[in-house]
């Protein structure tokens, strides 16, 4: 690298530039503006990806490749967005796309924080569909049989936490492959939920009456245009997962405890030389994160479908997975990718009504993702180095 | 291992092979009993009613007349059930060799069904058995493709397989939706239908016992490829090679084994055992892909559970898969006597019996603790990874 760091023309802002020009191609198309004229994105995307590549041949990898990438993918959509009528896109991106994307993202974020902790603490959880599934169905049965959805809510974080500890019981303790383990759980809560579910509910289903979790008007925001429109009327769970998110970063790299927990997830000899227990941290961190699955899981029951069906998580705990993944083991990357997923849920669900795009097609963005995130091409992640190794005392 | 275990000799090995799935089995059997107690229902007259269901009473000679013809036809189900099963498995068992965990099994499944659906719908006059090997070479070979994937991302870029195959799984199943839902550009003929067409009757399989839904010539080809399973990795250089990588690949690395090269071989292996699954599926019985198929199909996770219940070996597969496919048909609901016990009920039963005997084979040492059993749970599998080595 013969250019400054300091330089105007230095590789790394050269790719930032890259990257803005590109989501710039797409903004064009969009309302406000909607250029309809193929020209513009076109300039801005090739401007972008050259900015990229010029990046990229100056050793600016992980930055440059994200240009590349995102030019390329804002200058189809801008295309394909030219392409469709005006009236539509209104409708497609509305204030409702981005309070649709805090909805989706919540109970995938609740669930990628458990998944964090438990990675870090060096226990792979594959297990937290099946503990979203643990916390949908009985948050939904305490919530109908008590009549409050506070109860529904805990009863929830303790069959989370309860199919957590068979997990954490058969990975830690017995040193059972973790892989296995959580496909068996998985497999154990879609067996226990649905036959529960149709013994005591048969095939009446949940009574519509159970208690809902509350929406949260706050106030002087809902008046707020647009941005009421999406934050002002939530419901109380959207609150609780930003909390949680914050909570989470701020006890994995703030706090004595958090440390510990990484140092188990890292090395858990080194750890136990100095006196922490492995056992006691993955033990924890693997049942905190069944609550944590099974608070996203009640979400989705009793707070935002309000019923329950069989397998009705439809494999959001995997997403959840993704999103630790792609946001590279972190609370706010992880929170990042949930967003970046729901966005693509939100806008596949209205996608498909207003613009008869497959919902299906849209579906894949989060794996794609998250497998270009693997892959390095755009910065490559790295796991916590025990993860997935059971520890044996010697 | 480690030094101190007792080497219980060829003879104690196999023993043990023998007892800890049959252990594991009969455990979460009774585990599940004592739920089905626990709802108030009598846990044996419903597995009694299971048993019914899954036609094997046609082996006993005093099932006669209608009860016979009622037996066959579920004995048929099972088989046909058993088929894909099988291959499935060998999917997952194949990369268990190569000391790999293929989830991916669902999506090549697809995948490969999505294969010999393409050939299945065109080149209407061709010969049976031309169409039938095309569509299935075809499958065998997008199956493998898309394991091959995840192979190519372990070996060359680290990216871990379980992940990669997870992902994999639900970009296929989203693709094949979207390719068969309406408009898509695999939907059939009928418009507002979300499926494909029939393949063409020259892409079907022949028929070979019963009448409705009768079992199909594909359960020989599964059972060849059970017999190719076993050979290859016993009897190739390719198979040693795999199973040494899945040993120890350093020492492989050492030795002048392509470590990168197996991961990927390993993996498209796998995932072609899978596509042929879901050829098999497709030119049997199937004949067609609706959208509301790929909500259903577990096919390719229940495959995790018979190998590791199989302990990946042909014979184990074999059987574990009998048993996962009676699990199927017993508690289907047309076979299942609701009076008995409900369906509904049964297939989610089912469901957690599988989940526990992953569980309890997993964990042969609570079974077997008394034997003080080594810890090799997953043949290929190193189990004393206990330790990482020194952070990079």
């Amino acid at each position: 690298m013969n250019v400054a760091d300091g330089d105007l023309l230095s590789p790394r802002r050269t790719a930032v530039a890259g990257i803005v020009l590109g989501i710039c191609s797409l903004l064009v198309a969009c309302p406000p503006l909607a250029v309809r004229s193929p020209g513009a994105p076109a300039v801005l995307g090739v401007l972008g990806g050259l900015a990229g590549v010029w990046a990229v041949s100056r050793e600016e990898r992980r930055l440059g490749w994200w240009a590349i990438v995102a030019s390329v993918a804002c200058m189809a959509g801008a295309f394909w967005l030219q392409s469709t009528e005006v009236s539509s896109l209104d409708a497609v991106l509305s204030a409702g796309l981005l309070a649709a994307t805090l909805r989706f993202a919540t109970p995938l974020a609740l669930a990628a924080m458990g998944g964090i902790l438990s990675e870090r603490s060096g226990v792979v959880n594959i297990g937290l569909e099946g503990m979203m599934l643990m916390g949908a169905f009985f948050g939904i049965w305490a919530a109908d049989q008590t009549g409050s959805w506070v109860l529904g809510i805990v009863a929830a974080a303790l069959a989370g936490g309860a199919l957590a500890a068979i997990h954490a019981f058969f990975s830690i303790q017995l040193r059972v492959d973790q892989i296995v383990s959580g496909t068996a759980v998985n497999f154990l809560a879609l067996g226990l939920t649905g036959y529960l579910f149709r013994d005591i509910y048969g095939s009446s289903g949940i009574p519509s009456d159970v208690p809902r979790i509350p929406d949260v008007r706050v106030p002087g925001l809902v008046d707020v245009p647009y941005v009421g429109k999406v934050i002002g009327d939530m419901s109380l769970m959207v609150w609780v997962m930003l909390a949680v998110v914050v909570i989470v970063n701020v006890f994995l790299f703030r706090t004595t405890l958090g440390l510990r927990l990484r140092a188990v997830g890292e090395h858990p000899r080194a750890a136990e030389s100095v006196g922490i227990s492995a056992f006691t941290v993955r033990y924890a961190a693997v049942i905190t994160s069944g609550m944590l699955a099974a608070l996203g899981g009640a979400y989705l029951s009793v707070g935002f479908i309000g019923t329950f069906n069989e397998n009705m998580t439809l494999g959001r705990g995997f997403i959840a997975l993704a999103a630790v993944i792609f946001g590279a083991w972190k609370p706010y990357g992880a929170l990042g990718a949930c967003l970046l997923f729901g966005f693509s849920s939100g806008l596949a669900q209205r996608l498909q009504s207003e613009a008869g795009i497959s919902s299906n097609l849209v579906a894949t963005l989060p794996y794609v993702l998250t497998l270009i995130a693997l892959v390095g091409v755009v910065g490559r992640t790295r796991p916590p180095a025990s993860v997935g190794r059971p520890y044996a005392r010697s | 291992m480690s030094g101190a275990t007792v080497d219980p000799g060829r003879f104690g090995r196999r023993a043990r092979g023998v007892a800890v799935p049959l252990a594991a089995t009969a455990l979460a059997f009774l585990v599940g009993g004592l739920v089905v107690a626990a709802t108030g229902h009598n846990p044996l007259s419903a597995y009694k009613a299971i048993f019914d269901g899954t036609g094997l009473n046609w082996l006993f000679p005093w099932v006669q007349g209608s009860e016979r013809l009622a037996a066959a036809r579920d004995l048929q189900q099972t088989l046909i059930v058993m088929t894909p099963l099988m291959l499935t498995a060998m999917a997952v068992g194949f990369a268990f060799r190569a000391g790999m965990f293929n989830i991916g099994g669902q999506g090549q499944y697809w995948v490969g069904l999505t294969a010999a659906l393409v050939v299945g719908t065109h080149f209407e006059s061709m010969p049976t058995w031309l169409h039938v090997t095309l569509a299935m070479v075809a499958s065998v070979a997008a199956g493998s493709v898309w394991g091959g994937i995840a192979g190519v991302l372990k070996a060359t870029r680290g990216a871990h397989e379980v992940i990669t195959t997870i992902m994999l799984n639900w970009i296929a199943i989203y693709l094949v939706k979207w390719l068969v839902e309406l408009k898509g550009p695999l939907q059939g003929s009928e418009p507002s239908i979300p499926r494909s067409d029939d393949v063409f009757d020259s892409a079907k399989l022949p028929t070979i016992w019963g009448t409705l839904q009768a079992l199909h010539a594909g359960i020989f080809i599964a059972l060849a490829a059970l017999v190719v399973y076993h050979l290859l990795l016993n009897r190739t250089t390719l198979g040693f090679e795999v199973r040494a990588v899945g040993f120890n690949p350093e020492a492989s690395r050492t030795a002048g084994i392509s470590v990168s090269r197996n991961y990927i071989l390993a993996l498209a292996i796998s995932g072609a055992f899978a596509g042929l699954a879901g050829s098999i599926d497709l030119l049997g019985w199937k004949y067609h892909v609706a959208s509301s198929d790929l909500d259903v199909g577990t096919l390719g996770f229940i495959g995790i559970a018979v190998a590791l219940l199989g302990r990946n070996t042909a014979v184990g597969i074999l059987f574990a898969s009998l048993l996962f496919a009676c699990l199927q048909t017993g508690t289907a609901a047309r076979n299942l006597d609701p009076a008995v016990f409900p369906p509904e009920l049964a297939n989610n039963l089912a469901t957690m019996i599988q989940a526990l005997i992953i569980l309890f084979v997993g964990a042969e040492v609570l079974i077997l603790y008394a034997a003080r059993s080594g810890r090799r749970i997953l043949p290929g599998r190193r189990r004393e990874a206990a330790e990482p080595e020194a952070p990079a």
